[in-house]
């Protein structure tokens, strides 16, 4: 593909970009059709009178939403957040800067809803909406990927993300959606999973895949689906069923839940970790798609919910399934009770696949062969949803430390990239929040230059040959951004991967 | 002098009134307003305990600016500490007879005036002169930091240049209190700082400095990470689960 765009170049030392207004100003992903917009509950299209209604809808989330309420009013514009955001480091654009990408909501918000901003807009910034409004939001609220590494460093906490799911669902209530989520989204509530996979065609491709494994392994590891009474029902991104690296993950998964012996399967019907309504902030999407994940898993009967690698259906399942449709300690309503009833009362709520596996590997069930790895030096990035929007284990900071544990006991060259950019500070991979999609490719190699530099540095340093990840779309965007840096696409694997190389399987 | 008196008491007492009403207004909002979903910025507490201890190292040392910059982080928490130590300063203005520990205080109080005004400075000359800085600033953020200025500066003139009558001002702002009032000095500095007092306490709930209220209410912030041991649900929320 002929590049429009000059991927940034990597810097030896960290350093905070010199500012160029507009540099990205033309980043806009493909708008949502009436269709994708109607299926999600939207107007198709732009509605009459549809600057007043985004009034009406920011006044109608500002008494839903207690974060936006106060983020809107306690920003102090100390600039604690402006270097902060990837976009704004690979892009320059002072717009990507958190604090002026929520401005452009405040402007909205200070006109409206405070009396500075009606009396004296010039002097505090207020804005009215009109078409150029809507153009810069549409434009950088998808400019988010919504990491929440501004909200580490902001001295009260603000969260952009907050902010631009608030201006997504403003826009999608007036008509302007965008094209990737939405889709998706609809394909979600119509089939089950992101990429529209009917039943049949994940039988097909799961069935290949055992017949794959027993010719690599000679033993028959299993990848069920829709088994009722399986003790564990794995809810996983679709992206598992067929992209690269993605598949060796999955893999890994059922080698794992093989050498356990513990009876697992995968739902058709729940065929989907991922939660995009999440990234477009639709509450009531959001609890639609995680209803799936409990209908089918009252449907299969299964004693545990298990979530396999994938960043933001981490932060859904641990955060938000137990709010959303009752799938934790708690809820009150008849299907929540049932749910509780039937689940092993030792994992009332989901548990992260990594919880799992190491888990297993701490009892000494798993027998692993660390020399498989040997011919790979390893380094490990941090999700930003597992790392700032979730926790795993029993004590915070366990989603750090937990996948770490794996990979020591998997593999014995691990390296670490430079601190400033892994744990809480993780830079996202420059495709999360919804703008995984080829219309914001610029964007996307743009925005991972914060983790190609630290990546390369060890590369470089330590002879680091791959970077194993615990979400869909980090490895996707990985295996697609980083030929721009001069990378091999392959050096991005799924954790469970290095798993799947290390682990023996005996049939006993 | 009547005149005078009567124009800055009656001043204070609408600026306490409007900054009262509307900061309860305000906190009211935030305290009514359901954050629907769990969304602590992790990793975070898993107690009520520690999401106090959170919010007090948050507070006392501003500890996520700190793993920001150190250079805002030093002037901003200089401006704030000595902010702090010359309000209790004042309190001696307030009090009879002035309470002992707010006596011990009286001499750091007045170095505390220095280090507020320094610390103001340096973040008004990091708001001119620091490019990305520059381009987030509005007219209303200089000028509180001038109001700020103005007011730290009035004060130490008081203090350094011309001595005002404190013993009349004490007189003053206990009458005050008291609704008995007495004359306020006539000094153009003390006219001045008063002045722009009353303006920062009238801008509490229409500005920025809702960032004090803030902080406590946000979620990011203040909320357990607990999903797990307990539902989170919101009464507009509990709703949809009631619909179905």
């Amino acid at each position: 593909m002929a590049a429009d765009f000059k991927t940034p170049k990597m810097r030896k030392y960290p350093e905070i970009p010199v500012l160029q207004e507009g540099a990205t100003t033309h980043l806009k992903p493909f708008r949502a059709k009436p269709e994708h917009q109607e299926a999600l509950g939207f107007p198709g299209e732009l509605v009459e009178n549809w600057e007043e209604k985004a009034v009406e809808k920011l006044r109608e989330l500002l008494g839903k939403y207690r974060s936006l309420q106060v983020y809107l009013d306690s920003c102090v514009k100390c600039g604690a957040c402006a270097d902060k955001c990837h976009y704004f480091q690979g892009t320059q654009d002072p717009k990507n800067m958190p604090v002026a990408r929520q401005d452009l909501l405040r402007s909205l918000y200070r006109k409206h809803f405070t009396p500075q901003g009606k009396y004296l807009p010039d002097l505090v910034g207020a804005k009215e909406m009109d078409q150029a409004m809507l153009d810069e939001w549409y434009s950088y609220f998808h400019q988010c990927s919504q990491c929440r590494r501004c909200s580490v460093f902001c001295p009260y906490g603000i969260d952009t993300a907050e902010i631009s799911m608030a201006a997504r669902e403003i826009m999608d209530s007036i008509g302007v959606g965008q094209k990737y989520c939405n889709e998706i989204l609809g394909k979600v509530h119509k089939i089950g999973n992101n990429l529209g996979l009917p039943q049949p065609a994940m039988k097909a491709t799961l069935e290949d895949l055992e017949e794959d494994l027993e010719e690599e392994t000679g033993i028959k590891v299993k990848l069920p689906l829709d088994v009722k009474g399986a003790d564990v029902l794995l809810i996983t991104p679709s992206a598992d069923f067929f992209a690269e690296p993605h598949i060796d993950g999955l893999l890994g998964y059922a080698k794992v839940f093989h050498a356990a012996g513990i009876s697992w399967t995968l739902s058709s019907y729940a065929s989907e970790a991922a939660n995009f309504s999440m990234f477009i902030g639709n509450y009531s999407n959001l609890k639609k798609a995680a209803e799936r994940i409990r209908t089918a898993a009252l449907e299969l009967g299964v004693k545990r919910v298990m979530v396999g690698e994938c960043g933001h259906a981490w932060r859904v399942a641990y955060n938000f399934w137990n709010t959303l449709a009752g799938i934790g300690h708690g809820g009150d309503d008849p299907y929540a009770r049932m749910l509780q009833k039937q689940l092993d009362p030792n994992y009332p709520a989901p548990q992260h696949i990594c919880e799992f596996t190491d888990g297993l590997i701490r009892d000494g069930r798993l027998k692993l062969n660390k020399e498989a790895n040997d011919h790979r030096i390893v380094t490990f990035h941090d999700s930003c949803n597992v790392a700032r929007g979730s926790r795993m284990g029993g004590s915070p900071g366990g989603q750090f430390e937990i996948p770490r544990r794996i990979i020591r006991a998997v593999c014995n060259n691990f390296v670490e990239m430079d601190p400033e950019t892994t744990r809480e500070k993780t830079f996202c991979c420059g495709g999360g929040g919804g703008l995984l999609t080829d219309d914001l490719l610029e964007l996307r190699v743009k925005g991972a230059l914060p983790r190609m530099e630290a990546l390369n540095q060890v590369v470089q340093e330590e002879g680091v040959t791959h970077m194993a990840a615990i979400c869909a779309i980090c490895k996707s965007q990985f295996a697609k951004v980083l030929p721009y840096y001069d990378m091999q696409p392959d050096m991005i694997v799924s954790l469970h991967q290095l798993v799947s190389d290390a682990i023996e399987l005996g049939d006993g | 002098m009547w005149g005078l008196t009567g124009f800055f008491a009656l001043l204070f007492y609408l600026a306490a009134a409007v900054a009262a009403a509307g900061l309860i207004y305000k906190i009211n909002q935030y305290r009514n307003t359901p954050a629907p979903l769990k969304i602590p910025t992790t990793p975070a507490p898993t107690t009520r305990g520690g999401v106090v201890l959170r919010l007090f190292r948050e507070v006392v040392f501003f500890e996520s600016l700190f793993k920001s910059s150190k250079w805002t982080w030093l002037f901003g928490w200089l401006f704030h500490f000595g902010l702090l130590l010359v309000l209790l300063r004042h309190l001696r203005y307030f009090t009879e007879p002035v309470w002992s520990w707010i006596a011990l205080l009286q001499p750091f109080g007045i170095y505390a005036g220095f280090i507020m005004v320094f610390g103001l400075g340096a973040l008004l000359i990091r708001r001119l002169v620091v490019e990305r800085i520059r381009y987030i600033t509005q007219p209303s953020d200089l000028l509180l930091l001038l109001l700020l200025l103005g007011i730290g500066l009035s004060g130490l003139a008081m203090k350094f240049l011309v001595h005002t009558d404190v013993v009349g001002l004490k007189a003053f702002t206990l009458g005050l209190m008291h609704f008995d009032w007495s004359p306020l000095p006539a000094d153009l500095f003390l006219a001045t700082h008063l002045l722009l007092v009353v303006m920062l306490i009238l801008l509490l709930p229409f500005s920025k400095l809702l960032h004090i209220p803030g902080i406590f209410f946000s979620p990011t912030r203040n909320q357990v990470d607990n999903p797990r041991e307990q539902r989170h649900l919101a009464p507009w929320a509990m709703k949809l689960d009631q619909e179905q």
